[in-house]
């Protein structure tokens, strides 16, 4: 299959870059119809995304999902800086599938790559300024006047001179039958109103008072509550199962196979989950009883000493190397990572012999409208889906297979009436599609002035996209462009670099998490950048600064945060500073950590100084909220999180010993973001990246004890503390 | 067949009582603003009032309720006009919002215990509510808010007290 004559090979390197890979390649993914994936959302449909009501209220549909970073605040102000409605009159409802809603850069549509802002910056305004123009076409039919005589303020237009006025509600019926004009000029950015201005979020007043709506809290008329006993290995099958007393909980209404188990069909929640544990089960659990994190820790650190597929070359690196004054050594390690979102996933599903429609928390509509269809046995069009909030996404409800979905379709087939299939925490937990684990091995060479001159670096993990419909086209001579994301794109200057790849094939389903594999790479990366600055005896901060003289965007947020956070100047005893960049979602991020270690090897994260230049910005507040909020999420990945298995089995069920960052551990955050008129870019996930290497080399710089495996354990540091 | 109080008034449900309070406030009652996280006492997420102190729903039976005032998030005010709530909507603390009834939950009941909290009184109050999108800073941030909020407006009432609206309505 080729690719659409309008995508070149050099757009699509590009998107694939930005978006961490993977969602990218679903422009061409097999299986999907054209009709479902337009390359742009064209021609310009403006009543498609703006309803009007008589009462003067004006009902924006968000084309992408809430999850939390605010879209449903930030794709309104786009499209209202152009459309000038009474912003109090805007409310915000979630799109149906529908090819007018796809991603403009994808083509599907879709939640994710931190690219809504991105992707949606001109659509939302050339919406909106589509949708102003007929409208004051209408009002100037009306008046017999022409239309440049007429202005607009809070959805009125307005006739100066002969003391004119009508509102978008009793236009909008003459303005929806008036051709949309090819190309409608947009306001130059210093006439912006809206963009730019911290703007309290829409949704917030529904978050404080328990009316916001998630999947969670669907109900429709007749629907039954479903728990599923799954395997306890990935990829086991169900061999047999006695329902005998689940039958005889009270509520229990049937006990069912479906292809991921059985399933158990109950009145509420209550009795579903009494009717499975009452549930007896045998499994044949094939070729994954044996999975152990322990040795694949072991297997990975032993393939990393070979060379793998090639992802990036510069210059001679293995020359370079052997010329070079000192060479230093160190291997990195992250684990598998659970996404862990607030709400645990959820599905409802009312199926009918010609339709299916679905309430659900989603990131990915298109694909998750296809596998639905293709299960039901329904055409696509036949298949609707009510996109809810989200409470929490982080990659994990943008599935490739609809894992979630698409169960719980197979679940309202075999029950014959109305399904919420519901997971428990557990469920949830040890439910896989993971952050992949990750080994990172690197060498660097410096020259006699302590300057790295060489940096070669072997990535061992499992690839995201292998074993999807979109493999073909994000795998390339071996390379999942995900896995090594923020490595071989590295800006420092170093003259001779060399990544390379292994991709083991393992049976631990793996996902996209807030950051992708930038959330490996970061850390290795920023990490072993400040052993290779001592090794060489210079100021991490300043070694940073001379290799990125080229970058000036990445110095900008360098230098901002070291000022802010007052790099060099003295700190409490026992309190050591680090410092990290990453560039990732096409944004520059730069964080200062200032951490201690009690006695018992407990750190304690104090402050958190971070930079950012995302491009032009929206709402400033929101993206603040995210850098605050992604560095929280760090944080737990880097002090508290890991997934492992043993004789297949994940060992990890719920808060207990998958503990999250809380309150009282929380540190004190500042956030810088650097002016910019450049394009918007990336903001949900960018602040991942540096907080765990910022943390581990604060840690060095007060203890001096290196930490290269996450998450950092307090017996990691046995006696390192100074404080009580 | 139980009976209790909820949000205020009476109410009397024929459930197990058994089942965990949460599971019937969501589903017998309709009131779907009372999350639930972990199912065990961890998140903090299905965080109620009974009788004026912070339970987690999830794991109270029904049967502990009997005859007692539940309060939800539901109950909380009817308009939007509790400081909390004043002062989660000035910071936007929410992100997904999951989360958030359960904070503002606890966080109402710290403050009617200690009504102008230090940090340490937050950690200990709070250290019980996760909240995954990482809130924490904006959540200390309103709950410092939300005592002055409470404060202005105890005042305000000191100063005006047959007309406690229009006390209200200057302080906007
Ligand atoms: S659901 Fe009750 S504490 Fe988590
Ligand atoms: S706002 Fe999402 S979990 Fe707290």
């Amino acid at each position: 299959m080729s690719a659409p004559a309008m995508v070149d090979r050099r757009t699509f390197l590009k998107t694939a870059t930005t978006a961490g890979g993977g969602l990218i390649v679903a422009l061409y993914a097999p299986g999907f119809s054209a009709q479902e994936q337009t390359p742009k959302p064209d021609p310009i449909r403006p009543f498609a995304y703006i309803k009007i009501a008589s009462d003067e209220t004006v009902t924006i549909v968000a084309n992408h999902s809430e999850m939390g970073q605010g879209v449903y605040t930030s794709l309104p102000m786009l499209l209202n800086e152009e459309l000038e409605a009474d912003w109090s009159k805007i409310r915000v409802e979630s799109a149906p599938v529908d090819a007018v809603y796809n991603h403009p850069m994808f083509g599907l549509q879709m939640t994710g790559g931190s690219t809504t802002t991105a992707a949606e910056w001109d659509h939302y305004r050339k919406l909106g300024a589509a949708g102003r123009t007929v409208l004051v076409e209408a009002a100037a039919q009306q008046w017999k006047v022409p239309a440049s005589s007429c202005r607009v303020e809070k959805g009125m237009v307005i006739h100066a001179a002969t003391s004119r006025k009508a509102s978008y509600g009793s236009l909008v019926e003459v303005a929806s039958t008036i051709p949309v004009p090819g190309d409608v000029p947009l306001k130059q950015p210093k006439d912006f109103t809206l963009i730019g201005k911290s703007t309290r979020r829409l949704d917030t007043p529904t978050k404080t008072n328990g009316t916001a709506q998630f999947g969670i809290d669907v109900v429709i008329p007749g629907m039954m509550t479903v728990l599923i006993a799954r395997s306890p290995v990935f990829g086991g099958k169900l061999a047999s199962f006695d329902a005998s007393e689940t039958l005889q909980v009270p509520g229990v209404k049937a006990a069912v196979q479906v292809p991921s188990g059985v399933a158990v069909i109950a009145e509420r929640f209550w009795p579903a989950k009494l009717g499975r544990e009452k549930l007896k089960t045998k499994w044949d659990e094939g070729e994954n009883a044996n999975l152990s994190t322990t040795k694949m820790l072991s297997d990975f650190s032993a393939q990393s000493s070979a060379p793998g597929s090639l992802a990036k070359k510069v210059g001679d690196p293995q020359a370079a190397l052997a010329s070079a004054t000192r060479k230093i050594t160190a291997e990195y390690d992250v684990p598998y990572l659970a996404h862990a979102m607030m709400e645990p996933l959820n599905c409802v599903v009312d199926l009918r012999d010609d339709s299916c429609e679905i309430w659900t928390g989603t990131q990915f509509e298109t694909v998750d409208r296809a596998n639905a269809a293709k299960t039901a046995g329904l055409a696509p069009e036949k298949v609707k889906i009510h996109t809810t909030l989200l409470g929490g996404g982080f990659g994990r409800r943008a599935n490739p297979s609809s894992d979630f979905i698409v169960e719980a379709v197979q679940v309202a087939k075999a029950a014959k009436v109305p399904v919420k299939v519901m997971w428990t925490r557990e469920d949830d937990m040890q439910g896989g599609w993971y952050r992949p684990m990750w080994h990172d091995r690197f060498v660097a060479g410096l020259d006699a002035d302590g300057n790295p001159v060489a940096w070669t670096h072997t990535i061992v993990g499992q690839s995201i996209m292998a074993g999807t419909p979109f493999e073909a086209f994000a795998v390339k001579d071996g390379v999942d462009s995900a896995s090594v994301e923020g490595a071989a794109d590295l800006l420092y200057g170093i003259p001779n670099l060399q990544v390379d790849l292994h991709s083991p094939r393992i049976g631990v389903p793996v996902q996209w998490w807030r950051s992708v594999g930038h959330s490996h790479t970061g850390f290795s990366v920023e990490a072993f950048f400040d052993e290779v600055a001592h090794a060489g005896g210079k100021d991490p901060y300043r070694l940073r600064q001379a290799l990125l003289a080229k970058q000036p965007r990445m110095l900008a947020v360098l230098n901002l945060a070291a000022q802010k956070a007052g790099w060099g100047k003295p700190l409490p005893k026992g309190v050591g500073r680090g410092i990290a960049t990453h560039f990732s979602f096409d944004s520059y991020v730069a964080q200062v950590i200032e951490a201690s270690v009690e006695k018992n090897g407990n750190v304690r994260v104090h402050r958190v100084v971070c930079a950012l230049d995302c491009g032009r910005v929206v709402n400033p507040d929101t993206v603040k909220a995210q850098m605050e909020g992604g560095i929280n999420f760090g944080l737990t990945a880097a002090l508290k999180t890991e997934i492992t298995l043993e004789n297949g089995r994940v060992q990890q069920t719920n808060f207990n010993d998958y503990p999250m960052l809380r309150m009282f551990e929380a540190p004190s955050i500042e956030v810088f973001i650097v002016p910019s008129e450049e394009k918007p870019t990336g903001v949900g996930e960018p602040s991942v990246p540096p907080v765990a290497p910022a943390l581990v080399n604060a840690i060095f710089a007060v203890t001096g004890k290196r930490l290269r495996r996450l998450p950092i354990r307090a017996s990691d540091l046995p006696g390192a503390g100074v404080n009580p | 067949m139980i009976s209790f109080h909820l949000n205020g008034k009476p109410v009397q449900v024929e459930v197990d009582p058994a089942t965990p309070l949460l599971w019937v406030l969501r589903e017998s009652l309709g009131l779907t603003g009372t999350k639930y996280g972990c199912g065990m006492a961890l998140c903090g997420a299905c965080t109620v009032h009974l009788e004026g102190e912070a339970i987690r729903s999830c794991v109270a039976p029904l049967s502990r309720v009997e005859g007692k005032q539940v309060k939800t998030i539901e109950g909380l005010s009817d308009d939007l006009s509790h400081p909390l709530q004043k002062a989660w909507i000035e910071l936007d603390v929410p992100q997904c919002g999951y989360c958030q009834s359960g904070q503002i939950m606890s966080a109402a009941i710290l403050l009617s215990k200690i009504p102008k909290p230090t940090d340490t009184d937050i950690d200990e109050a709070m250290s019980g509510n996760i909240c995954r999108c990482g809130t924490y800073p904006r959540i200390r941030r309103a709950i410092h808010r939300a005592a002055e909020l409470a404060k202005d407006k105890a005042a305000a009432d000191r100063e005006s007290p047959v007309n406690e609206y229009s006390a209200a309505e200057a302080g906007r």
